[in-house]
């Protein structure tokens, strides 16, 4: 079962995923935006999943051990797919969308050898150390890819504000968890973890849901402005 | 070995993409010019505020609430707030040129609240308005 302390987290992340899911749908993003709802509707099947799971076979099972790191595996998969959206709207007038998602599939597959090679050679093999560091490689790598993406913003003189926002925010969190995950890999079993990964998790919902409720679509914003100081 | 310089990169790329995106939610909030109300109200004289004010600003706001809240866009700039604050003390006496730079820039953290704020100020007077009226 789950402390109050856990339950409050889980409730907390669920209704602020669903928020974000309803703020989107009623902004008509699913069409221009569908990754974004397809990454917050996995987020509320994994929640929902790790809560069943957690009733019948309990906290501490292997079940809740293997579906937490293996769901969390996915969703960051799915946040590539994400990546990969953002990266086609930005490059759209150029008409390169087929080679971004040739060339994500590609890094993806990459990061996931390289990672499983890793563990491979150094671990016999064990399963669920293969994932932890899957994720921190992913993440990795994700902050890479997103880092290129606000560059090449920069040089195109990007000026959309909502999607400066969601790259920016797609930064934060990318950079967030590789981080967070680097650190768990390398102090592992700490009861801190349990917590701090739900509560680094609403970052994303949250920043989409005010971008799309509070910034007009047709919003403008000078990229200069945000990278030189004062101007 | 690995994992310490993921956690090395990933620290400053955060860094970096976090004063970015709270330098959007200034910019953005620059183009809001302030009411008269809301100047007087608050006691502000010129379109460049302190970075002192931040604090009296983020008071007056917790006694004028909103439904239709600008909450994370508040709570995403007081942490670049306290985050400049930080790297003034650490900083500052290193690079005293940075101080200017780290004022202007607290200082625009203090228009995003003073604009939530003429925001809010808005919402209410408009709410006793239509008490008013029926």
């Amino acid at each position: 079962m789950l402390d109050p302390v856990n339950y409050t987290i889980w409730l907390a992340v669920l209704l602020v995923e669903i928020f974000s899911l309803v703020c989107l749908l009623r902004k008509k993003a699913f069409s221009k935006h569908f990754t974004l709802v397809f990454y917050l509707c996995a987020c509320v099947a994994t929640d929902i999943g790790s809560y069943t799971i957690i009733h019948t076979s309990g906290y501490e099972s292997d079940a809740y051990f293997y579906f937490y790191f293996y769901s969390q595996s996915l969703l960051t998969i799915c946040l590539y797919f994400v990546l990969m959206n953002l990266y086609t709207h930005v490059f759209s007038e150029m008409g390169v969308g087929k080679y971004i998602r040739a060339c994500a599939l590609l890094i993806l597959a990459g990061t996931a050898g390289i990672s499983y090679y890793l563990v491979a050679i150094s671990f016999n093999r064990m399963v669920t150390h293969f994932v932890a560091e899957l994720g921190q490689n992913l993440y990795f790598v994700g902050v890479v890819l997103t880092y290129l993406l606000w560059g090449a913003m920069a040089k195109l003189r990007e000026n959309r504000t909502r999607l400066l926002q969601l790259v920016l925010s797609m930064g934060v969190y990318v950079s967030l968890s590789a981080g967070s995950y680097a650190m768990n890999n390398l102090y592992p079993n700490h009861i801190f973890w349990q917590y701090y990964f739900p509560v680094t998790s609403m970052w994303l919902p949250l920043s989409w849901a005010y971008t799309f409720v509070k910034v007009p679509a047709d919003a403008q914003l000078a990229t200069a402005r945000v990278l030189a100081p004062n101007q | 070995m690995i994992a310490g310089l993921i956690f090395v990169v990933s620290s400053l790329t955060l860094l970096q993409f976090f004063v970015s995106y709270s330098r959007s939610i200034i910019t953005e909030s620059r183009g809001h010019t302030l009411s008269e109300q809301a100047r007087e109200l608050c006691g502000i004289r010129s379109s460049l505020l302190a970075g002192e004010q931040f604090g009296r600003l983020n008071q007056l706001m917790a006694l004028c609430p909103e439904a239709n809240d600008d909450g994370f866009k508040v709570k995403v700039v007081g942490i670049y707030f306290h985050l400049l604050g930080f790297a003034r003390t650490f900083i500052g006496w290193a690079i005293p040129s940075a101080d200017t730079w780290i004022e202007t820039e607290r200082g625009g953290c203090a228009y995003v609240a003073a604009v939530v704020l003429d925001r809010r100020i808005a919402h209410n007077r408009m709410m006793v308005a239509n008490l008013a009226s029926h």
